[in-house]
């Protein structure tokens, strides 16, 4: 088990290091001088001259990367070209509001999928089962920030009881209960994804479960019917821990759509304001941060997926 | 041991399987016949591509010509019976017309992604554990970036436009293709039948295009099938994000959009192109499971 | 045995076909790549044997001895660690001698029949079509009508089978397939790796008169590899026993099955449920769990579960001594001289 561990890190330090490779690569993927981005066209030769050594761009590609890299490390994720803030600090508050949308969201689609996928297979071909299959393609079928924009339009316009747009608030997490009122619809939208992907891998996969003989012997063998139903749940964590990884790299990066509809100020929005204004250094910082995350946090399902099932452990 | 070579048993075929010999393919066919959802979806699917294909039949007005006077109508309006846009243009005509960008959006890139990635998927699953290697962690890497961030990140950076959209989706959707395809690969080339290519001195490209290629293509067509309605809803949220197709180009996200600041006013003309949007993906997503299901042939004893 | 003098014979009639000498093949184990220890299945360790041209040799063991690995390494679908293949006198591989690919247009195997041993997209014409036409670039009308043919030489009538696919047919038709396949490339010695033992056995009874007959018209040489003592008996001329990856006993069939000299051959034959209703079933002679084979006993490997072993057992591995007129034998207790308190006082086939 240590052995997989290492193993695993090993590889998520690799992964990191081309994912970073990435992200600073994407300056370079537009086209014209990074340098002319960053100022304004009428700058001044000698004042771009100076910053093009200051900025490191007449050094070779590589040793750019190293020293982003090195500041990087260090907890330095640039400044930012519009704002002149530290990329950092900003990306950090955005990205706590976007926490405060995304784990919500994950914790409710993920029981529910979890929950109406377990009931479905178990009520396999009956009514339940295919209503359920019904709502569970619907949601993957819907663009979710059109979701958004269709709950606006009944709950805060048609019939206005809930708020539009925006956190209510000085951000972070709610205090109270109007600030809470704003969670409410985004955490739905963005919910609706993940509830409708696990839902149906639950579901094919408890039902795979359930063709196999074992339940049937444990049955025989006179176990109470909820114990049973724990036993086949264990079996059909491993996929599904899988799946729930990569929807929560899926909330973290498309929230942004969700978060444009109800203008909620969180990291999504930021990157999508840092694109609008060829804000490079923030733009980089966010992709690092959100990819780095994500890649984390399937480290951890990993793990948690081998405690779970042994013969994942190799 | 009794010898039995007295006895002469007349052979015949499984007399269960008909008198016409029945090849893979045309069993699946035959199945997905008999499958009234999918046959329901496929011939909505082919009303919303001949739509799409016959749009400057279909479309009542021209999708890009608009006027103030007649911004926001309802749906019912004579002439307009979907309504008008913030700009009054008529936006069934838009609708219609947004379909070819949208559909286009969304197989363009899964195509190229199924060209580039099919084969890249091959050659990791047949060549050595080197090559292997080298294919599976350069696509670990960007499978670390969760696809909408990277679609985004990639039309950010290189600006908007329909070209740029299906360049991005088409980077987004290789990764996941080589993943499928390796998968497969690696497991139809262990089967016994492979072996027994192998072992009768046949070349390596003969072996792929008669033994592999061809158990490796049903499943690589369904999960391509499912990715195209993923890439109609990605194409049409980066249009929503003013990243994909430009204004005033009448693709499905742009108009979502656009019509964003409508909800107060006529909230159900804002919502018809999400709608346009769902029936479309929908029809791709239950296409690939019906597909999933008719391949899955139990095979008899 | 008279084989009719074919026309690609090189080596003459006194030459054997087939001459395997110290084939070897370890498996790195689980998980070995990244550890540190190297953990090694010893699948094949220094396995020899002949075969004379239009014999048949049986090769006997239980699952995991390394039969089919024996014969996967033969036709080079595994690439050997180490050991000889000498086909009719020139040495596979080697300088001077014949390349893998000339081996396999002599050389095939019938494998055994599961759903996976034949192309599910693919016409049995096809299948049998597909080894002529892609190794031998024989036009694609020639092989089909060839495989027609062969079709017919495996009792299947060409206009029912041609066009059909193989999840139509049943065993036993799809175990012909197999075999018409092997067929198609006209080779001279047929590995059979199991080839009769997924099948009913009135099924079976009728293509292992099938494959006699074939090799009676054909003037084939086989290998078959079995698990089962009955049909091995049924069809070899000579027997091959292996155990945990090395050969134990060798000889003429008559002399195996009646005096079999190494205690796991003997325990192998006391094993075999036997028709005659005055011989019950017996204690077993094995004693002992069956061996890791990743870790396989020191010295003679079936040490472990012999009633006889001693310390030089554990010492020593016991070479394939030929102990009479062809009969070889792996054990300490068959050499005079060798060490064993039993050495030298049994005569062979008494226990």
């Amino acid at each position: 088990m240590a052995r997989f561990i290492a193993l695993r890190l090993l590889h998520t330090i690799l992964i990191l290091f081309g994912v970073s490779i990435v992200a600073f690569g994407l300056i370079h993927l537009i086209p014209g001088n990074p340098l002319d981005i960053l100022l304004p066209p009428e700058a001044p030769k000698e004042v771009v001259e100076r910053l093009k050594v200051e900025f490191g761009f007449d050094k070779p590609l590589y040793i750019q990367y190293l020293a982003w890299l090195g500041r990087v490390l260090q907890g330095n994720l640039g400044t930012s070209v519009f704002t002149g803030l530290r990329v950092t600090g900003e990306l950090l508050s955005a990205l706590g509001n976007t926490f405060v949308l995304a784990i919500p969201a994950a914790l409710l689609g993920f029981s529910l999928g979890t929950t109406l996928g377990t009931l479905a297979a178990f009520n396999h071909g009956r009514l339940l089962d295919k209503l359920f299959s019904v709502i569970a393609i619907l949601g993957i079928s819907m663009p979710h920030y059109w979701l958004g924009i269709a709950l606006v339009i009944v709950f805060a316009v048609l019939y206005p009881v809930l708020p539009a747009a925006g956190m209510g608030g000085g951000g972070g997490i709610p205090t109270n209960w109007d600030e809470a009122r704003h969670l409410i619809l985004p955490v739905i939208t963005l919910s609706m994804i993940p509830m409708g992907v696990i839902g149906r891998i639950v579901r094919s996969t408890v039902l795979e479960i359930l063709s196999q003989e074992f339940p049937t012997a444990l049955r025989a063998k006179g176990l109470r019917h909820r114990r049973m139903v724990w036993h086949v749940l264990k079996n059909a964590a491993p996929p599904a821990l899988a799946v729930m990884g990569l929807q929560l790299g899926f909330l973290l990066g498309g929230s942004i759509l969700v978060e444009t509809v109800f203008n909620w100020p969180g990291s999504g929005q930021f990157m999508n304001l840092a694109i609008f204004r060829r804000d490079i250094p923030v733009l980089q910082g966010t992709v690092l941060v959100l990819a780095g995350f994500f890649v984390i946090i399937n480290l951890l399902v990993d793990i948690l997926q081998a405690l779970i099932d042994p013969r994942i452990r190799r | 041991m009794a010898d039995v070579s007295t006895l002469q048993p007349i052979i015949l075929p499984d007399t269960s399987a008909g008198a016409e010999p029945r090849s893979y393919w045309s069993t699946v066919g035959e199945r997905l016949a008999h499958d009234r959802i999918t046959l329901a979806v496929g011939a909505v699917l082919l009303c919303v591509i001949l739509l799409a294909i016959f749009a400057p039949w279909a479309a009542t007005h021209d999708p890009l010509q608009g006027s103030v006077m007649r911004r926001l109508k309802p749906i019912g309006t004579p002439g307009f019976f979907l309504g008008t846009d913030e700009t009054g243009r008529d936006i069934w005509s838009r609708l219609v017309y947004g379909g070819r960008l949208s559909l286009i959006c969304g197989v363009t890139p899964v195509a190229l992604a199924t060209l580039i990635g099919g084969t890249l998927g091959l050659v990791a699953g047949i060549g050595g554990r080197v090559v292997n290697m080298a294919i599976m962690r350069v696509v670990d890497v960007f499978y670390a970036f969760p696809s909408v961030l990277l679609a985004i990140a990639i039309c950010g950076v290189i600006g908007a436009g329909i070209g740029n959209t299906i360049l991005s989706l088409m980077v987004v959707f290789t990764p996941p293709i080589v993943r499928v395809t390796e998968s497969l690969t690696a497991q139809v080339k262990n089967r016994d039948f492979v072996e027994a290519a192998r072992a009768s001195a046949a070349p390596l490209h003969a072996i792929i295009s008669h033994q592999i290629l061809p158990n490796v293509l049903g499943g690589m067509l369904v999960y391509a099938t499912s990715l195209v309605g993923i890439g109609i809803i990605l194409s049409a949220g980066l249009s929503f994000l003013g990243l994909g197709v430009t204004p005033p180009n009448p693709e499905w996200g742009l108009m979502l959009n656009a019509l964003r600041q409508a909800i107060f006013v006529n909230p159900i003309v804002a919502a018809l192109p999400g709608v346009a949007i769902v029936i479309t993906s929908l029809c791709f997503n239950l296409l690939s499971d019906g597909l999933r299901s008719a391949m899955d042939i139990k095979l008899p004893s | 045995m008279n084989v009719p003098p074919s026309s690609d014979d090189r080596g003459g009639a006194a030459q054997p076909l087939l001459i395997v000498r110290d084939l070897k093949k370890h498996f790195p184990a689980k998980g070995s790549f990244w550890s540190l220890s190297r953990d090694t299945v010893q699948a094949v360790d220094g396995v020899s044997f002949s075969v004379a041209k239009g014999q048949t040799v049986g090769v006997v063991g239980e699952s995991g001895c390394g039969k089919s690995t024996t014969a996967r390494l033969l036709l080079h679908l595994i690439e050997p660690d180490a050991g000889e293949v000498i086909f009719d006198g020139e040495g596979v591989g080697a300088p001077g001698g014949i390349g893998v690919r000339e081996l396999r247009l002599q050389m095939q195997m019938v494998f055994q029949d599961s759903y996976s041993s034949l192309n599910p997209r693919a016409t049995i014409a096809d299948i049998i079509a597909f080894g002529p036409r892609t190794a031998k670039k024989v036009p694609s009308k020639q092989a089909h009508d060839r495989a027609g043919g062969l079709l017919e030489q495996v009792g299947l009538q060409p206009s029912l089978f041609a066009r059909r696919y193989p999840h139509e047919l049943s065993g036993g038709q799809r175990q012909r397939i197999n075999i018409a396949r092997a067929l198609a490339l006209e080779p001279r010695l047929l590995i059979l790796d199991e080839a009769v033992s997924a099948l009913d056995k009135s099924v079976e009874a009728q293509i292992l008169n099938l494959l006699a007959d074939l090799r009676r018209d054909l003037g084939l040489t086989y290998l078959f590899i079995s698990h089962d003592l009955n049909v091995v008996r049924h069809v070899s001329d000579r027997v091959v026993v292996m155990y945990l990856g090395r050969i134990v006993e060798a000889g003429d069939v008559g002399g195996i099955f009646r005096r079999p000299s190494h205690p796991y051959t003997q325990a192998l034959l006391r094993a075999m449920p036997s028709m005659d209703p005055d011989r019950r079933t017996e204690a077993s002679l094995l004693t002992g769990d069956p061996p890791n084979p990743i870790n396989p006993p020191s010295g003679c490997r079936f040490r472990t579960r012999c009633a006889f072993a001693e310390e030089v057992c554990a010492r020593v591995p016991p070479a394939l001594q030929d102990i009479a007129g062809g009969h070889q034998v792996a054990c300490h207790m068959m050499v005079p001289g060798s060490g064993h308190s039993r050495a030298g006082t049994i005569c062979a086939g008494h226990d």
